[in-house]
């Protein structure tokens, strides 16, 4: 290799997308907050994903949102809905003061993603399960068309549970869809599930079973024809690089799975590994130490400043 | 007489060649439904879900979401009962360009069993807000629905049965969603009748007049939307109606008919004939027809016995 060859590595993090991203999981307390609704530890798990994915990856405009050339993404976990809309508001999809009506009757912000309703969404999604079939479905069509495209879909670890998942898993490898991304949020919880046991601390988070204890499912993934890549969720460099070599394609034509390890509540010491944490009204109190926790003079400019209403209204 | 599903079949392939935004996935049951003709003349745009029919509605709504027209294809049961939730959030809900059809509908789809069998399918289809519930008697009926649901932008149920049925329309027959089809005058009683068992209605309704009774057949081949007022108008003056379908008496034809003309005036009597909230089992067609009453000569004997206990009270 010459010296002309050696790529340089970039810094480990680009301070943009860490703010972004802490701007975005407070966004998502205030709103879940002031809704008195939804989902806290979903969102804040894959926050950094989604981030990265936004705001440097997907090739999408929010001044063109049904462009029939962008990228495609499934919020497969759509219990993380208020993620999603922080994070859409931010990248200007919507005005960020809209996201005070998230969970509201006539809202375009529903409890879960509605594509009916806003622009920006690509599927609607909720009942857990679905969402990789879809992009399974944008994927071959993306194909058949010859358009370069490449379809995103955010499950979450508890959700590839449902069996309809495996099902789309099957296809995608069968179809060869290398225009298809998997991200798993391997936050190692669920809602409830089961509780630790000494045979199960030693790889659990906190109090609760990781859904696939004992199971490997990087293994599982690639048995079943997929290229797997393990990354850490909330390393920048990490998810950047999953991303471009996702995109990049595979010479075996495999659709690619990045596992990404995360935790639950991710931003917020409170949350952080914690399952009572999956969905949660905060107290004034958590809601102050929150502010507290994702930097307060920030947040302060942040609510105080009048954002620019660049949202695509439909 | 022409198998229904081979006129699915070949009319798929037609919609193939005039608009290259159809498409096809199949739940592994190509040679049995006939969409294997469609996989022939169209291979690039055919797409083997395998036995897993879930995903294969999934499939089809992002398909959809990407300007495709997909038609997805199994045995009706595997749609109404084993996907029904990616048809909820991913189709319905979503108001995704998908065509369900539901082959194998029905009572008559060979001795399969009560597994196979979907008596419920019209109920589930239609309390599903933002579906079109088609369920067509003949050929040229099943061919202008395919023309409409392949120009139409949104979901729509379709189902059809897989031998050959008699012709009661010819080939200038032209759809529109809603209607209802007069297809026989009669004062004395309204037969109201859905999919092929329309023709077989029409058959009871000869016996009837030989036994001088003037029976009314009315066809109503789109279960939702509905044109009501021209339901209601086409059994005004009737003050017995009597349902016959090849599905559950409970929330398919008979529910409607009874919900529709129980909604406005004073409502005829109803007669639902149809599966009384039991389940199929493995049996020949004319087994079917009798064990459920749905045979000409059962529904016109029942209809007669109506009519007379009408009489002496």
């Amino acid at each position: 290799m010459t010296s002309d060859n050696v790529v340089h590595d970039e810094p480990d993090v680009r301070p943009d997308l860490a703010s972004v991203a802490q701007q975005a999981r407070w966004q998502v307390i205030k709103t879940v907050t002031g809704a008195k609704a939804g989902h806290i530890g979903g969102p804040l798990s894959m926050m950094d994903l989604l981030v990265t994915l936004y705001f440097e990856e997907l090739r999408v405009d929010p001044s063109d949102p049904r462009d029939p050339n962008r990228d495609r993404f499934v919020l497969s976990k759509g219990h993380a809905a208020v993620g999603l809309y922080s994070v859409l508001a931010l990248r200007g999809f919507l005005p960020l003061d809209e996201l005070a009506t998230f969970d509201k009757g006539d809202s375009r912000l529903q409890g879960h993603p509605d594509v009916t309703r806003l622009p920006g969404l690509d599927s609607s999604t909720g009942s857990l399960g679905q969402g990789l079939s879809a992009g399974v479905g944008m994927a071959l069509g993306a194909k058949l068309g010859q358009k370069d495209f490449h379809t995103w879909v955010m499950l979450g670890d508890g959700e590839i549970q449902e069996g309809m998942v495996w099902e789309a898993v099957q296809v995608a490898a069968r179809y060869k869809l290398a225009n298809l991304t998997a991200i798993v949020d391997r936050n190692g919880l669920q809602q409830f599930g089961l509780p630790s046991s000494p045979e199960t601390t030693p790889t659990d988070r906190g109090d609760r079973r990781d859904p696939w204890f004992g199971v490997d499912l990087a293994a599982v993934f690639q048995a079943f024809g997929w290229r797997v890549v393990e990354i850490d969720g909330h390393d920048y460099q990490q998810i950047r690089s999953a991303y471009k070599l996702a995109r990049s394609g595979d010479y075996e034509k495999r659709p690619t799975v990045i596992i990404a390890h995360t935790a639950k509540g991710k931003g917020l010491s409170l949350a952080e590994g914690a399952y009572a944490w999956h969905s949660i009204v905060p107290t004034a109190e958590d809601f102050e130490r929150a502010r507290q926790e994702l930097d307060p003079d920030e947040l302060d400019m942040l609510d105080n400043y009048p954002t620019p209403q660049t949202g695509a209204l439909s | 007489m022409k198998a229904m599903r081979d006129v699915w079949g070949e009319k798929l392939v037609e919609l193939g060649a005039r608009d290259g935004r159809t498409v096809v996935l199949d739940g592994d049951l190509g040679n049995s439904t006939k969409v294997d003709k469609f996989a022939k003349a169209y291979p690039e745009r055919f797409f083997q879900m395998g036995i897993a029919e879930q995903n294969l509605v999934g499939a089809a709504a992002g398909l959809a979401s990407v300007g495709y027209v997909p038609w997805t294809s199994s045995f009706t049961v595997f749609f109404t009962h084993r996907a029904i939730d990616p048809i909820r959030m991913l189709v319905a809900q979503s108001h995704a360009n998908v065509k369900i059809v539901g082959s194998y509908s029905g009572l008559l789809i060979g001795a399969v069993g009560k597994t196979h069998l979907d008596v419920q399918d019209l109920a589930i289809m239609r309390a599903m807000p933002d579906m079109t519930v088609l369920s067509p008697v003949d050929e040229a009926e099943l061919v202008a629905m395919m023309d409409w649901a392949q120009a139409y932008d949104g979901p729509v149920y379709l189902r059809i049965v897989r031998d050959g049925v008699p012709d009661v329309f010819d080939s200038s027959y032209a759809f529109t969603v809603g209607a209802v089809h007069r297809i026989r005058h009669g004062a004395d009683v309204a037969l109201v009748s859905t999919g092929p068992q329309s023709a077989r209605v029409l058959a009871a309704a000869d016996q009837l007049g030989a036994h001088g009774v003037a029976a009314a057949v009315v066809h109503v081949p789109c279960l939702k939307p509905l044109d009501e007022d021209a339901l209601r108008d086409s059994l005004a003056g009737h003050d017995l109606v009597v349902t016959v379908e090849e599905h559950s008496v409970l929330g398919g034809l008979g529910g409607l008919v009874a919900e529709v003309l129980t909604a406005k005036g004073a409502a005829p009597r109803i007669e639902r004939i149809g599966i009384n909230d039991t389940w199929g089992e493995s049996a020949g067609n004319d087994f079917m027809l009798t064990k459920h009453g749905l045979a000409p000569e059962l529904i016109s004997q029942r209809v007669l016995g109506v009519l007379s206990s009408r009489v002496a009270s």
